[in-house]
């Protein structure tokens, strides 16, 4: 038997709608993840990069037995998921980004008490674990406080907290730093580093549609969209695959009927985005060769689209995902994938 | 963050089995308790509100000349309202609420059962809901000067302990109905309030039923329970029971079976639901 953390073959798993009642009674299929392969070493930080409704939350939801799959197989630990939930349990905890668990009348300590014991922990150990953990996330002052007297950012670090504290063998993070400021996300990631850092036997899954998160944290990171894995390496790796072609962003004045489509027909642009910005326009340019940028600005002339901001810059994982999905990762989840 | 604090635990020393089963129920039952200390409120709803109701019906029975038994039945009938609107509001919407907050899906995908989860959030209630029982009882004694004869003290107890567990394990299989037949919990224990105060007998004795229509009410634990407690304290209750104490034992007995039992298996169905539909444990947000 194998040895990974987690380990997924052919995972799929599609949601039967109900329809209109007026429509036929036959329900709909939704295709939340189709053959997903995927493998995760033990003491791997491993990230799940999509937009909303790529299906990440899906594939959390197998993984942590809260959903069965309709095809394929996943195991965590070495245990089935779906076979053999009450082995998987013990070994993992969980913490979505934006939830708003535990009880509000609780103090911050009482409410990862309670949660601690679910997991079999002994109190005085807890308790310990608490005060640590809450000191290096910067809430220890808050520890006596009521949870509903928490802002929504102290309130996600207690959920954070909570995720550690039973000290799992594979810890599953969805969106941890969903509407948390600049500071608190920083606060979360050093955690979630330190945490790795400490014991090379633990395995975090991360999901998160920022770049530089999955960027910044992880060791791999597998691209999702639709349901499928796109792709699945290091950042390093990703980026490297893009590094011979030439990354532009421009600025420029109103677009005048510009659109990418337009750009994209050229043999040398190979994606092309464009975003309205106050005053003009921004585009983002994967070119196949430098020369390709004369073509590009021939256009803009034509169109009497002045440029304002010239940047060439290296890749990044958004450039990644744009060349795999062909659109940035805003626009697909404005497109409402999911 | 601190630079310097270490996460590398120690091995931890995680229970498993009946002392898992066992910290479950505590830690759950925690919320419910701890709760009802810091939310003084309960006093003004929970015992000044059901004590109005209990002055109503003792100026009723007083005004008509009926015997003083009646005031004493309909304060224990009060305080016994207590327990019911526990059930309705705190047990049987439990999992819904739970489901809308997040919880749900923490406690299933945690190690624990969780069947120690919901004994945990009934033995919180009662234990919470009896101080609020205890406070009627003794202000509505006191204040119309309610007299008690407890023939069996024993008999009293093991009635009041097997009521309790039959309606709190209604409670618990309830709240996996809630959860499973409707998302608007709110509407069904909405619907469910006022015809039980009528089918148990709490500001009556059910005696005056129908044969038949008492029987269909005594499959409310309550109604039995209720109707044993009067016979066992007042000195004409047994006059007026339904059916003999010790008959209303036995059929306690079915019931806490019954509905413990039926906890169970509706909690393992929608558990298994919830993993393979993926919904139950939804929250709207």
């Amino acid at each position: 038997m194998s040895n990974f953390a987690l380990e997924t073959k052919d995972l799929g798993r599609v949601y039967k709608i109900r329809g209109n009642k007026k429509e036929s009674q036959e329900r709909k299929e939704l295709i939340a993840l189709e053959n997903v392969n995927l493998t995760v070493e033990r003491g791997e930080l491993f990230g799940l990069l999509g937009p909303n409704g790529a299906g990440k939350t899906t594939l959390i939801k197998i993984l942590t037995t809260l959903l069965a799959p309709t095809s394929g197989w996943a195991r965590v630990a070495t245990h089935d998921v779906n076979l053999n939930p009450n082995l998987v349990r013990p070994r993992i905890n969980m913490v979505s980004g934006g939830e708003s668990s535990g009880y509000g009348l609780l103090t911050v300590r009482e409410n990862l008490w309670m949660f601690s014991q679910f997991y079999g922990m002994p109190s005085k150990e807890a308790n310990q674990r608490i005060t640590e953990l809450l000191t290096m996330v910067g809430l220890e002052d808050r520890i006596n406080t009521k949870s509903s007297d928490l802002s929504t950012g102290l309130r996600q670090k207690m959920n954070i907290v909570r995720g550690f504290l039973t000290d799992p063998d594979v810890l599953f993070l969805d969106e941890p730093t969903l509407g948390l400021d600049v500071g608190a996300s920083r606060d979360v990631r050093k955690l979630i580093r330190s945490w790795m850092d400490a014991d090379k036997n633990r395995t975090l899954l991360l999901t998160t549609h920022y770049m530089v998160e999955a960027e910044e944290l992880c060791d791999r990171v597998a691209i999702i969209n639709k349901g499928k894995v796109l792709a699945c390496d290091t950042p390093a790796n990703l980026k490297r695959n893009l590094q011979r072609d030439a990354i532009f962003e421009i600025e420029t004045s109103p677009l005048n009927g510009l659109t990418d489509k337009i750009l994209a027909e050229q043999a040398e642009v190979k994606k092309a985005a464009l975003t309205e910005i106050e005053g003009g326009a921004k585009l983002e340019l994967i070119l196949t060769d430098e020369s390709g940028l004369a073509t590009v600005i021939n256009i803009l002339t034509e169109k009497n689209i002045k440029v304002r901001r010239f940047t060439k810059r290296e890749p990044t994982l958004e450039d990644v995902f744009m060349e795999l999905v062909g659109q940035r990762m805003e626009d697909v989840e404005q497109g409402g994938a999911e | 963050m601190k630079a310097n604090a270490s996460l590398a635990f120690s091995a931890s020393e995680k229970v498993t089995g009946w002392r898992l089963f066992l910290k479950t129920i505590v830690a759950r039952a925690y919320p419910r308790v701890i709760g009802m200390q810091r939310e003084k409120s309960w006093m003004f709803f929970d015992v000044f509100l059901p004590m109005l109701a209990v002055s109503a019906y003792v100026f009723v029975y007083r005004a008509i000349g009926a015997p003083e038994e009646y005031v004493g039945f309909v304060v224990i009938g009060g305080a016994m309202t207590a327990f019911w609107l526990n059930i309705l509001w705190s047990m049987s919407s439990q999992l819904y609420w739970e489901k809308e907050q997040g919880n749900l899906a923490l406690y299933i995908m945690a190690p624990n059962s969780m069947m120690a989860v919901l004994l945990g959030m009934a033995l919180g209630g009662l234990v919470a809901t009896a101080l609020r029982a205890f406070a009627i009882i003794i202000i509505g004694s006191w204040i119309f000067q309610v007299q008690y004869s407890i023939t069996s003290f024993t008999q009293l107890i093991a009635v009041f302990l097997l009521a309790m567990t039959a309606l709190y394990g209604m409670g618990m299989m309830s709240a996996s109905l809630f959860l499973l037949l409707s998302r608007e919990a709110w509407h069904l224990a909405n619907l469910a309030q006022e015809p039980v105060y009528l089918a148990s007998g709490f500001y009556f004795p059910i005696k005056f039923f129908n044969f038949w229509i008492a029987a269909a009410s005594s499959l409310i634990p309550l109604t039995l329970g209720l109707d044993a407690i009067r016979q066992l304290i007042f000195p004409s209750g047994a006059l007026l029971g339904f059916l003999s104490v010790k008959f209303e034992i036995i059929a306690l007995i079915v019931l806490c079976v019954f509905f413990l039992a039926g906890a169970k298996f509706l909690l393992d169905h929608m558990e298994k639901l919830a993993i393979r539909e993926g919904r139950i444990t939804e929250n709207r947000r």
